[in-house]
């Protein structure tokens, strides 16, 4: 049941309230998302993305600037390498699509290639709704959808993602195709970027269900997506088909338990704004209002991380030398109590954590001693 | 990360300065060593930039490709990089020294001993990072499928004579780097990691500005704003004070500096193309070679900070003590040098794409054993690292309070000593457990008796005594051969994990391998060059 109108007009009324008078809203891509289900305890983040606020300029005010940014040599050949994928009316990439994800249809020619132009990322996802609900009353052809624009409810706020391609196939079932300008090299890639690009299919999944389910009956969206990257050092198409079955379940159940962004928004004192505009001291008491859990990992991923990096180190945090460390501390949470428990100053003897601190902490100044010696 | 390491951490936090995680260098270090500093093109795989390369720190020579995306430019750069890298392994793989392998005869079936060649030094690479031996993986898979003209002339587009030699060289170095212990290709800030805990996490010290600022932090500085400094600080021109150590740039670098300059020399080398006659063609030469030279000066300015830090991570490596193992895990990678000069020198093949199932299998089970060698021999070399096996319950140590001899039963009764070990450490000792100690370099066999006490009465809360029973390395004889046995009043220290490692079971033939693992490889055959177009770029 869609909830009352009302309430989502006065959500996106505070919402725009925390962004500042003027300051447009940013979209969510699925890069985002996807880093988001990453670390869903951190409300901070839920929020600013969720409020659509440019947290690069707010990093930049808060003087902790974010080091993110892409080269133009890369840029250049991802865009180069995806218009040579497509060309031909995607007849390459059908073709992969085809050998690839569904080898006992038809082989595809003459796919249809809808228009998907219209004004707004509402009017193209309607668009894109249309074309999936029209692809599917003619089956036995292919179809393909280049950038469509899908919508993601993300706690509460519709988030616009932009997939490279969707294809309609034959049985009229639908598939994500991402294009990616890392080598696939010897038939193995970066395991790192394939986990990544794997995250960013799974977002698209979800997305794609949803339309999905609209529809009556309800097509099938396939589990098996298709990777297109260089072959190894040519800038020839290969493709694999990757199962981001597990990326989904993940990614839908972290994004069904993301704290719900209205709950942290009622959380926050009357008038908090985040606005760059606003004086530093302002805002870090702003920013500072909302909880953060900072990790390591975050520098790879947030643009707010040196920020917050700096704030929990200045609180003597052990999770900012990584999750692991955390992890096997037990209750102890900062480095002042941890190296107190250490030394036998504090903390109860007979608590495990403390006494193996103890008994590590006896180890080092003996084998440290003996170096000495 | 083990507990003590994890404390490490904390005391650097506190004291702004890295603290030791090991007592002895645990990685050989030539004298010799070959530092490669390389960058490379964003969004491109295997495009080089440029590299600075060369065993004399005060004289590195610098590799630069102007336009990155230019297959003669980059050619031109690795048969550079070709002719620095291969003279200094050859100079290596000469000095040979008699050394004795074992082999299966091929008519008797037996193992014998054959006297082979084992070259007496082997070369060692250094760079910077983690990323940079992929990097040296993916150079060495670029090039070793590549043909040159005298191999096929009708190749499309042949590779200058000595690059595919090179790329299985570097196909080596990646390949060795992966066992673990060896010190072919070492990424200095894993070496240097290994040694040393700061107060940033272990992703943050992949940086190897930032690693190096909390172990040696300039003067009035702690580490914290050392490393700070080293991630972030940026000149007046928006560029990093110390650049990434690569093969990555920054992209703020990419887009402001390089890109404007690349773009200057393809407009030198298209009106170059376009002279009309020589006047004009020398004007336009020259700036041509101006466009080059500040590519190069911009490519400089990249890599010789990094260069600068490879070299003085080298210098406080040195200051360690080298560990007492470390020379045998070397003359292992000596071992693995002559291998693979044999191999060049009979003219077998480039390294296959993908393993044959058999081959796959051994070099896993030789990381295994490795890692396990490694785990063993580090612990034994280093104090601080035993702590850490003691911590876990995996050794102890103790000072023996008494002897009590004994003997097996049987026709020739053996010695079969009961210790009694005192110890405050905890090891998870099952019944009859197998326990061990140096003696002489070699391991000597115990067995777990029984635990006597916590005696609360008499001693520090969590004492307890063992009982253990020696079962080897006694000698022959009815009596214990001199100093086998410990005496009342020795430390020991013991180990649950076993000190060398043994082969584990022999793999078949490859023409012998199994159906369910493919079924034999059958003839090889040889490989086929990489497919190229006519723009490889895009």
């Amino acid at each position: 049941m869609p909830p009352p109108r009302k309430r989502g007009t006065a959500l996106r009324q505070r919402l725009a309230d925390l962004r500042g008078p003027d300051v447009p809203a940013k979209a969510l891509d699925a890069r985002a998302l996807a880093a988001l289900a990453a670390n869903p305890g951190c409300s901070r983040r839920a929020l600013l993305d969720g409020a659509g606020v440019n947290k690069a300029a707010l990093a930049d005010a808060l003087g902790s600037p974010s080091a993110f940014g892409q080269s133009q040599f890369a840029l250049t050949r991802g865009n180069a390498f995806e218009a040579k994928v497509k060309a031909d009316g995607g007849a390459d990439l059908l073709r992969l699509v085809h050998e690839k994800l569904d080898p006992r249809a038809q082989p595809p020619t003459g796919a249809s290639v809808p228009d998907l132009s219209a004004i707004g990322p509402e009017g193209r996802t309607a668009r894109t709704a249309l074309a999936l609900r029209e692809a599917g009353q003619a089956p036995g052809t292919w179809t393909l959808l280049d950038h469509p624009m899908l919508a993601l409810d993300v706690a509460g706020s519709p988030a616009f993602l932009e997939p490279d391609a969707v294809v309609v196939h034959p049985d009229g079932t639908w598939s994500v195709v991402e294009i990616k300008s890392f080598p696939l090299l010897d038939g193995s890639a970066d395991p790192a970027k394939v986990g990544a690009a794997a995250r960013q299919a799974a977002v698209y999944v979800l997305a794609l269900e949803a339309v999905a389910a609209r529809l009556d009956p309800a097509p099938r969206v396939r589990h098996r997506v298709l990777l297109v990257c260089p072959k190894d050092f040519s800038n020839l198409p290969a493709a694999s088909a990757v199962d981001i079955r597990k990326q989904r379940a993940v990614t839908h159940r972290q994004l069904a338990r993301l704290t719900r962004i209205e709950e942290i928004a009622d959380a926050l004192p009357d008038g908090t704004c985040f606005s760059p505009e606003l004086p530093p001291e302002q805002l870090t008491a702003a920013v500072e209002a909302v909880p953060a859990a900072y990790a390591p990992e975050c520098l790879a991923a947030c643009e707010l991380a040196f920020h917050c990096r700096d704030r929990s180190r200045a609180a003597g945090t052990v999770t900012a030398l990584g999750r692991t460390v955390r992890a096997e501390l037990g209750g102890l949470t900062t480095v002042g109590d941890v190296l107190a428990a250490a030394r036998g100053e504090a903390g109860d003897p007979d608590d495990p954590a403390v006494a193996a601190l103890r008994r590590a902490a006896r180890l080092r100044e003996e084998a440290l001693g003996a170096m000495c010696r | 990360m083990s507990l003590i390491a994890t404390l490490a951490r904390l005391e650097a936090v506190t004291t702004g300065r890295a603290r030791p995680t090991a007592t002895v260098r645990h990685r050989h270090l030539s004298e010799r060593p070959l530092v490669f500093v390389p960058l490379t093109t964003a969004g491109e795989a295997g495009a080089p930039l440029g590299a600075l390369v060369g065993t004399d720190r005060d004289a590195p020579r610098l590799l630069v490709v102007a336009q990155p995306r230019d297959r003669d430019l980059r050619f031109a750069f690795l048969a550079e990089l070709a002719d620095i890298v291969l003279p200094y392994i050859d100079s290596h793989a000469d000095a040979v020294e008699a050394a004795e392998r074992s082999e299966t005869d091929p008519e008797t079936g037996k193992r014998v001993k054959v006297e082979v060649e084992l070259c007496s030094d082997a070369p060692q690479l250094i760079v910077p990072s983690r990323a940079g031996v992929e990097y040296v993986r993916l150079l060495g898979r670029s090039m070793r499928f590549r043909r040159t003209a005298e191999q096929d002339p009708e190749t499309p587009y042949p590779a200058p004579p000595r690059v595919p030699l090179l790329g299985r060289w570097l196909t080596h170095f990646g390949e060795r780097s992966r066992v673990p212990g060896s010190s072919l290709l070492l990424a200095l800030t894993e070496v240097l990691g290994r040694h040393w805990a700061t107060g940033q996490s272990s992703l943050e010290d992949q940086h190897l500005g930032a690693l190096l600022a909390w172990i040696a932090p300039p003067e009035g500085a702690t580490g914290a704003e050392a490393a700070l400094r080293a991630e972030l600080a940026r000149d007046g021109r928006g560029q990093l004070l110390c650049p990434p150590a690569g093969p990555a740039t920054d992209p703020a670098f990419d887009n402001k500096l390089l890109a404007p300059a690349i773009e200057r020399y393809d407009r030198a080398r298209t009106a170059l193309a376009a002279a009309e006659d020589g006047l004009q063609a020398d004007d336009r030469l020259g700036e041509l070679t101006a466009a080059e030279r500040a590519i190069r000066e911009l490519v400089l300015s990249r890599t010789l900070p990094t260069w600068e830090k490879v070299w003085q991570g080298l210098d406080l490596l040195r200051e360690l003590p080298e560990g007492a193992h470390v020379e045998e895990r070397w003359t292992r990678d000596r071992w693995s040098f002559t291998g693979h000069r044999d191999r060049v020198v009979a003219g077998e093949p480039p390294q296959p794409r993908r393993d044959d199932a058999v081959t796959a299998a051994n070099k896993l089970a030789t990381r295994e054993r490795e890692q396990g060698r490694l785990d063993a021999q580090e612990a034994l070399d280093d104090p601080l690292v035993m702590a850490g096996r003691r911590l876990a319950g995996e050794a102890f140590t103790g000072e023996v309070v008494d002897v009590v001899m004994a003997y097996s039963e049987g026709k020739r009764p053996s010695p079969r000593p009961l210790v009694t070990v005192r110890t405050d450490d905890r090891p998870h000792l099952g019944e009859r457990a197998k326990v061990f100690r140096s003696l002489g370099a070699k391991p000597q066999a115990a067995e777990f008796v029984r635990r006597d006490g916590p005696d609360a009465a008499d001693g520090p809360e969590e004492e307890c005594l063992l009982v253990l029973r020696i079962v080897d390395k006694m000698g022959r004889g009815k009596e214990p051969e001199e100093g086998s046995v410990p005496e009342k009043g020795d430390r020991v220290c013991f180990t649950l994990f076993e000190q060398e490692q043994r082969g584990g079971a022999k793999l078949p033939d490859p023409e012998d391998t199994p159906w369910t693992h493919g079924g034999p490889p059958g003839e090889p055959v040889p490989e086929t060059a990489d497919s190229v177009t006519e723009e490889d770029t895009l």
